[in-house]
């Protein structure tokens, strides 16, 4: 093992252990949501749980590890040790502090407030604390990242960002720009009120701010999981980028579009008027275009691979493609999954549509295909690829990681489908129990919620599988030396100056514009109006 | 930038959908259809019960439509039945005393949250009478799942 991979290391243990905390806890909702009566089913520990598997896997997994893969890409695309190690190694202590008060206060019952803990639902300070130490963790990353690129560019002036590198100083302009919304939510608003130390907080502020960091905070997990199915699927697959040019707009444009969008997820919120929702509703679709893009250009890529094997024929070149080797798999798989995902997306985005669907099991079984697969799958693929990398040892059980991305597909379809059904029929996401006493309409949600409890079933069995590649390989994988980390080539020669879609501050700039004409004259007319606070409310 | 023709041919069938997309969306909107629930009135949570708007909970009906009000609170809507005419515009207004709760009827649009210190307010008709389950389909605590209500749509009496 380099010594400068025990960096990178770290951040990914902690994300597969936080993965593999969360995906138990999973099984048990799934369970509970199909009714089925178990000897420890309480809705005490149904909400707890909810709470815990939201937290760890929409936070903790994912930023662990994109921190981890970022300092992955950084050393490896420019060729150095990353610069300021002693601020990434502060960065990963505060992370992993922050990570551990926040843990402690929902498993002790103090936080039991939903990964979105909206006031005046109040949590233990430990909570925000400690996610607050996350995001500051989060940052001490984004800045190593940024200064390593800087000393990079003083040596190599003119010269294109290596691709890779490229998508992963995207994610982090867009982080730092959608963490000023949930660090003034927290530290200007809930960290004084959850200390007493003012009474009141206004909740539509609130989730204005929340909402304002939660929309990016996707493209924050997609971006780098981008990365992985520009830069590295089609090396693995055997074939070439089909567009480099095109791969670099499109993450310009998400550093773009990224963050003026978040009323889209306050449709239904009074106190924010109509015309502010219909502008963030055009400006959401705008984002549907770099996906598209990604779409056909990974999917090119893949064919020139499948044809680069001796693929012919219309689909000959897919039977080509290695179905066995769980990188690929994972993110083919991912990829599928991720179309139904955007499909559901414009959906939501739909302005009147949305009153449908808002806040129902519709939304959990889309963000299952999104986060939970586009990001999450294409992430234990990677894992698959990059720990043996980085540790020098072979991947252990190598049968089991074959079949996992397989069962995950299977399981995801049994609990997305069957949520986003039920969703339209009414049922809300976030029960205990669907029974509502009796009633006729949610008896008719029962046949779908055992469909989806099945899926459950089959996600926990492939999570534990990886969890068991990973705690193998990590443990017992036979050391050899460890083989390099590899980039796709292009198809055409790559550009090797830089352009204008290498100018990084520029971009910031421009999102910083979009950003302001969103949000800044909306927000000003709230903060005149009169409003009433609400003092904090406890769960139960 | 050079771009393949095939890509450029997705590219610019992709931007037409979106513009497309958008077009629906602005056409919605002109015509005045299509509207969340966007209602700005604020109200001081701590006072519901005083306040003129909703002291008194229930059902107004007169020869347009009918007019709801109704409150959320842990982990009840008040009233907990609500019957109001078919085929007739019923205006809803809403608030919360305590935390932030959603109120969708099952099986219709009718959906918004209802957040405390704001008035939530929509209008939709009734073309079906029948029994409609209310649900809060926002956590709101640990009896989350058994907050609920029910709507009551009656043909009009002759």
């Amino acid at each position: 093992m380099n010594r400068g991979d025990r960096l990178p290391l770290a951040h990914l243990w902690v994300a597969i252990l936080a993965f593999g905390a969360a995906a138990g806890m999973a099984l048990m909702q799934a369970l509970s949501r199909a009714s089925l009566e178990l000897p420890w089913r309480s809705p005490k520990l149904y909400y707890l749980s909810v709470t815990a598997h939201g937290v760890l896997m929409a936070i903790v997994f994912t930023t662990f590890f994109i921190m981890g893969f970022g300092y992955v890409v950084a050393t490896r695309t420019m060729d150095r040790p990353v610069r300021g190690p002693r601020l990434a190694w502060a960065g990963f202590w505060l992370a992993l502090a922050g990570t551990l008060a926040a843990a402690a206060a929902i498993l002790t019952g103090r936080a039991t407030v939903l990964y979105t803990f909206y006031p005046p639902l109040m949590a233990h300070p430990a909570f925000y604390i400690g996610l607050a130490l996350l995001v500051v963790g989060s940052w001490c990353w984004g800045a190593v990242m940024v200064w390593s690129y800087v000393a990079w560019r003083r040596e190599h002036p003119g010269q294109a960002t290596p691709l890779a590198m490229h998508g992963m100083l995207a994610t982090v302009i867009v982080w730092f720009i959608a963490t000023i919304g949930v660090a003034a939510e927290v530290l200007v608003l809930l960290i004084p009120w959850s200390l007493g130390l003012v009474r009141t907080v206004d909740p539509v502020l609130a989730r204005t701010l929340f909402w304002y960091f939660g929309h990016p905070l996707v493209y924050f997990w997609l971006l780098p999981a981008y990365v992985v199915w520009y830069t590295v699927l089609p090396k693995v697959a055997g074939g070439k980028l089909f567009s480099d040019p095109l791969a670099r707009l499109v993450f310009v444009l998400f550093i773009v579009l990224s963050t003026p969008v978040g009323f889209h997820h306050q449709f239904m919120d009074p106190g924010v008027p109509a015309s502010w929702k219909a502008l963030h509703a055009f400006l959401t679709f705008g984002i549907l275009f770099p996906s598209f893009v990604t779409a056909f250009t990974v999917t090119a890529s893949l064919e020139v691979a499948g044809r680069m094997r001796g693929g012919t024929g219309l689909l000959g070149w897919l039977k080509k493609l290695p179905w066995g080797d769980p990188l690929f798999s994972s993110v083919a798989l991912a990829m599928i999954l991720f179309a139904g995902g955007g499909f559901g997306g414009a959906i939501n985005a739909s302005f009147g549509m949305n009153a449908v669907v808002h806040n129902t099991a519709w939304i959990q079984g889309h963000f299952h295909l999104t986060v939970g697969s586009a990001v999450a799958l294409t992430f234990m693929g990677t894992a698959y690829w990059l720990m043996p990398r980085l540790l020098g040892r072979e991947l252990e059980l190598g049968l089991l990681a074959k079949i996992q991305p397989y069962i995950w597909f299977v399981g995801m379809m049994c609990f997305s489908f069957s949520n986003h059904i039920t969703g339209l029929m009414g049922m809300p996401r976030r029960i205990y129990d669907p029974a509502y006493g009796g009633d006729a309409v949610a008896a008719g949600w029962r046949a779908l919620t055992a469909v989806s409890a099945v899926g459950g079933l089959l996600l926990f069995i492939s999570a534990a599988f990886f969890m068991m590649v990973m705690l193998g390989t990590g443990l017992a994988g036979k050391r050899k030396a460890a083989e390099p980390v590899e980039w796709a080539e292009p198809l055409h020669p790559a550009n090797p100056r830089a352009t204008l879609l290498d100018r990084y501050g520029l971009w910031a700039i421009v999102a910083v514009v979009l950003v302001v004409i969103a949000y800044a004259y909306p927000l000003w007319v709230h903060l005149r109006m009169e409003r009433f606070g609400s003092p904090g409310f406890s769960p139960f | 930038m050079s771009v393949p023709v095939y890509e450029r041919i997705w590219m610019r069938a992709s931007g037409i959908l979106i513009v497309a997309f958008i077009t629906t969306l602005a056409a919605g909107l002109a015509a005045g259809a299509l509207q969340p629930p966007s209602h700005v009135e604020t109200i001081d949570p701590a006072k519901v019960w005083t306040d003129p708007r909703f002291a008194q909970t229930g059902v107004t009906v007169d020869t347009h439509g009918a007019t709801v009000i109704a409150v959320g609170m842990m982990f009840a809507f008040v009233p907990g039945e609500i019957r109001v005419p078919a085929h007739k515009p019923v205006t809803f207004r809403l608030t919360s005393v305590d935390v932030t709760h959603g109120f969708e009827i099952v099986g219709t649009n009718g959906n918004t949250m209802v957040v405390p210190g704001y008035v939530s307010q929509f209008t939709t008709t009734f073309d079906r009478p029948g029994e409609y389950l209310i649900v809060c389909n926002e956590y709101c605590g640990l009896s989350h799942h058994l907050m609920s209500a029910k709507l009551i749509v009656e043909e009009a009496k002759p």
